[in-house]
C-alpha cells in the first residue's frame, strides 16, 4: 500500500482565523434554525440584534485602540460571540439586554484583555451571566416549545414584544412564558416531587424537554462536523459529556426518584451547545490534550454539581467560566515532555 | 521636612498617590460596603477620622518609639481611635453604625492607615502629618462615594439613598431616582459589581493621567532637563 509521507507543516491549506470561525459559524446554523423552528422569531431577531451591537462594539473598541476596524470585525469572532449569545438566551429578551450583554462581552470580556485570543473568559457566557445574575425574572422567561405553545407569535409580534415590551392583546407574561424542562424539572425535585412524577407532564419528551432534545440533536450534528472539519477536538466535548453521564447515572442508580436519568443531563439546558461550541473555544480553553481531558471532565462534574445542589437554573455557563479561570493551571501540569528532555526514567 | 509643600501633599493624597485608586490600599472595606454612596461616604469619613488622629499621634510619638517596636505601637495607636470612632458611631449615627457593621471595627486593619503612619507620619512633623492624613483620608472618601455613586445608580437605579442615616431626617427626600422603571443591574450590587466598577474606575483615572499631562509639563520637564545640564 503506498502512504502518501509529507513532511510537516501538515495543515492542508492557511486555518486562517475567519475561515474557523465561519466554519464554527455554519455548524451552528442547524441548532439555530432548529430553535428559530421550536421557539420562535425571537430567536433570530436576537441573533441579528446581538450580531449588530457585536460589530458596532468591536469597531469602537479598535477605535479606541486606535487599531484597523476592518480586520477584525471581518474575522467573524464577534459574530460568533453573538450568535452564541443569542442562542442562549430566551428568544424574548428586551433588547436593551441583549445590548448590555453584547456591549459587555465585546468591550469589557474580549476587547479590555487585548482582542481574540487574549481573552481569559468567554465572552458569550460572561454575558451570559452577567445578564442572569442580574435580571434573572427576563433570563429565565422562555417560550414554550412549538407543539405546545397555543400562540405562537408572528415575527412581527415578537419584534414588538423584544423592541418595545407590548405584547400582543389578550396575553400576558405568564400565560406567554414557562421556565425551561431543566428550570421546573430541578424546581420541581425541590418541592419533593418525584422525577417519575415530573416527566408525567406533556411538557417531556423522551430525554428531556420536548423540542429541545431535538435542538440538541442538532448541536451534535454541527459539532460532529467540527469535530470532522478538525475545528475542535475531541478531548473536551467527549470527556465533558462522559463525566457528566456517568456521573449522573450513578446518582440516578442510587436514587431513581430522586435524580434524574442521565440521558436527560445530556439533552436538556444547554449541554450539548456547551460540549461542541462553547468549552472547545480555543482561546479560554485548555491546550494540552490531557489537560484538555481534565478540563472537560471537570466541566462535566461542575454541571451536575450546580445543576443539582445550585441555586441557578443552567449550569453549563457557569462551569465553563469557572473551568476557564483553570484553564492555564491544568495547562501548566499537563505540559507533554518534548522529546528527548526530562521523561519518566 | 521643612520643604514639605502643602499643596504637593494634598495633590497626592487625593489625585496622584490616591489610596484606593493608585496605592490600592484598603480594598476590604472599598470593595465590601460601596454598594450605595452613603454607605461609602460614611466609612469614608470614619476612616478619614481615624487616619487624622492616627497620623498625628504617630507623628507626635516618633522620637520616643523605638524602631523594633513601631509596628505594634502603630497599631494600639490606629485600634484605640477606631474603638473611639466605632463607639461614636454607636452613639451618634446608629442606623448608620447598623448598616455598616464589621467594616468600622474592621477599619483597624485597612492598609492605607498603617501604611500612612510608616510611611509619613513617622518621618514628619505634626502638622504635615494631619494635612497627609486628611488629604489621603479624602481622596479614599472621594473614591468610595464615587463607586458607592456608581454601583447605586446601576444596581438600584438611586443617589444618595437612605441619606437620612447620615445627615439625619431632614436628607430623607435627598434621595435621586432614575424612576420606578429603571431595572436595576443586581450585579453592581452583588460583589462582582464592586470589581468591575474599581478596575473601571482605576482605568479611567489611568486615561485621565495620560491625556492630562501631554500640555502642562512637557514644556516643565524640557526646563529642568536644560536646568540639570546646565549644572552639570
Amino acid at each position: 500500500m503506498q502512504f502518501t509521507t509529507i513532511s510537516s507543516p501538515h495543515s492542508d491549506r492557511p486555518n486562517s482565523v475567519s475561515r474557523t470561525m465561519l466554519l464554527v459559524i455554519l455548524a451552528l446554523l442547524p441548532g439555530a434554525a432548529a430553535m428559530i423552528w421550536y421557539f420562535g422569531w425571537g430567536i433570530l431577531i436576537n441573533m441579528l440584534l446581538a450580531s449588530a451591537t457585536a460589530i458596532v462594539c468591536e469597531a469602537i473598541s479598535m477605535r479606541l485602540r486606535k487599531r484597523p476596524i476592518l480586520p477584525v470585525v471581518g474575522d467573524f469572532s464577534a459574530i460568533l460571540t453573538a450568535l452564541l449569545f443569542a442562542v442562549a438566551v430566551p428568544p424574548l429578551l428586551p433588547w436593551w439586554l441583549t445590548v448590555i450583554g453584547i456591549a459587555f462581552a465585546i468591550l469589557l470580556v474580549k476587547q479590555m484583555y487585548g482582542g481574540l485570543g487574549y481573552n481569559p473568559f468567554n465572552p458569550a457566557m460572561a454575558a451570559y451571566v452577567l445578564l442572569l445574575v442580574s435580571y434573572p425574572v427576563e433570563m429565565t422567561s422562555w417560550l414554550p416549545p412549538a407543539m405546545l405553545n397555543e400562540t405562537p407569535l408572528t415575527l412581527l409580534q415578537s419584534a414588538m414584544v423584544i423592541f418595545t415590551g407590548t405584547l400582543p392583546g389578550g396575553l400576558s407574561w405568564d400565560a406567554l412564558t414557562m421556565a425551561t424542562p431543566l428550570d421546573s424539572m430541578f424546581t420541581q425535585l425541590d418541592q419533593s416531587k418525584m422525577v417519575s412524577e415530573i416527566m408525567m407532564n406533556p411538557l417531556w419528551g423522551d430525554f428531556g424537554g420536548r423540542g429541545w432534545e431535538w435542538v440538541g440533536n442538532w448541536y451534535l450534528l454541527g459539532g460532529l462536523f467540527l469535530i470532522y472539519k478538525r475545528v475542535i477536538s475531541w478531548h473536551i466535548p467527549v470527556s465533558m459529556l462522559a463525566s457528566l453521564l456517568v456521573l449522573a447515572m450513578l446518582f440516578h442508580f442510587l436514587d431513581q426518584e430522586a435524580y434524574p436519568f442521565g440521558m436527560f443531563h445530556i439533552f436538556t439546558g444547554g449541554t450539548i451547545l456547551g460540549a461542541f461550541f462553547i468549552a472547545t473555544d480555543p482561546v479560554s480553553a485548555c491546550t494540552t490534550k490531557k489537560g484538555q481531558l481534565v478540563y472537560g471532565a471537570s466541566i462535566g462534574l461542575m454541571v451536575f454539581v450546580i445543576r443539582t445542589w445550585g441555586g441557578y437554573p443552567d449550569a453549563v455557563a457557569f462551569a465553563v467560566l469557572l473551568l476557564n479561570m483553570a484553564a492555564p493551571t491544568i495547562d501548566y501540569y499537563t505540559q507533554p515532555r518534548t522529546f528527548g528532555h526530562g521523561g519518566t526514567s | 521636612m521643612s520643604t514639605t509643600s502643602y499643596g504637593k501633599l494634598i495633590k497626592e493624597g487625593l489625585w496622584s498617590n490616591n489610596q484606593a485608586l493608585v496605592a490600592l490600599l484598603g480594598l476590604c472595606p472599598l470593595l465590601a460596603v460601596t454598594n450605595t454612596a452613603i454607605n461609602g461616604l460614611g466609612l469614608g469619613i470614619a476612616t478619614t477620622a481615624v487616619l487624622v488622629m492616627s497620623n498625628a499621634t504617630v507623628s507626635l510619638i516618633r522620637n520616643l518609639v523605638r524602631p523594633e517596636v513601631r509596628l505594634p505601637v502603630f497599631v494600639i495607636v490606629i485600634a484605640s481611635f477606631v474603638t473611639a470612632v466605632e463607639l461614636s458611631m454607636n452613639a451618634w449615627f446608629f442606623d448608620l453604625y447598623k448598616v455598616l457593621g464589621i467594616f468600622i471595627p474592621l477599619i483597624v486593619t485597612n492598609c492605607a492607615i498603617i501604611g500612612r503612619a510608616e510611611a509619613f507620619a513617622s518621618k514628619s512633623h505634626l502638622f504635615p502629618a494631619i494635612v497627609d492624613g486628611l488629604a489621603m483620608g479624602l481622596g479614599f472618601t472621594c473614591a468610595l462615594v464615587a463607586l458607592g455613586s456608581m454601583r447605586e445608580l446601576l444596581g438600584l437605579g438611586t443617589l444618595f439613598s437612605q441619606a437620612d442615616l447620615m445627615f439625619g431626617p431632614i436628607a430623607s427626600d435627598w434621595t435621586i431616582s432614575l424612576g420606578d422603571n429603571f431595572k436595576g443591574m443586581l450585579l453592581a450590587i452583588l460583589p462582582p459589581g464592586a470589581f468591575l466598577g474599581l478596575g473601571l474606575m482605576i482605568a479611567l483615572k489611568n486615561i485621565i493621567d495620560s491625556r492630562l499631562p501631554k500640555k502642562k509639563p512637557a514644556p516643565a520637564t524640557t526646563s529642568e532637563g536644560d536646568l540639570e545640564a546646565g549644572t552639570a
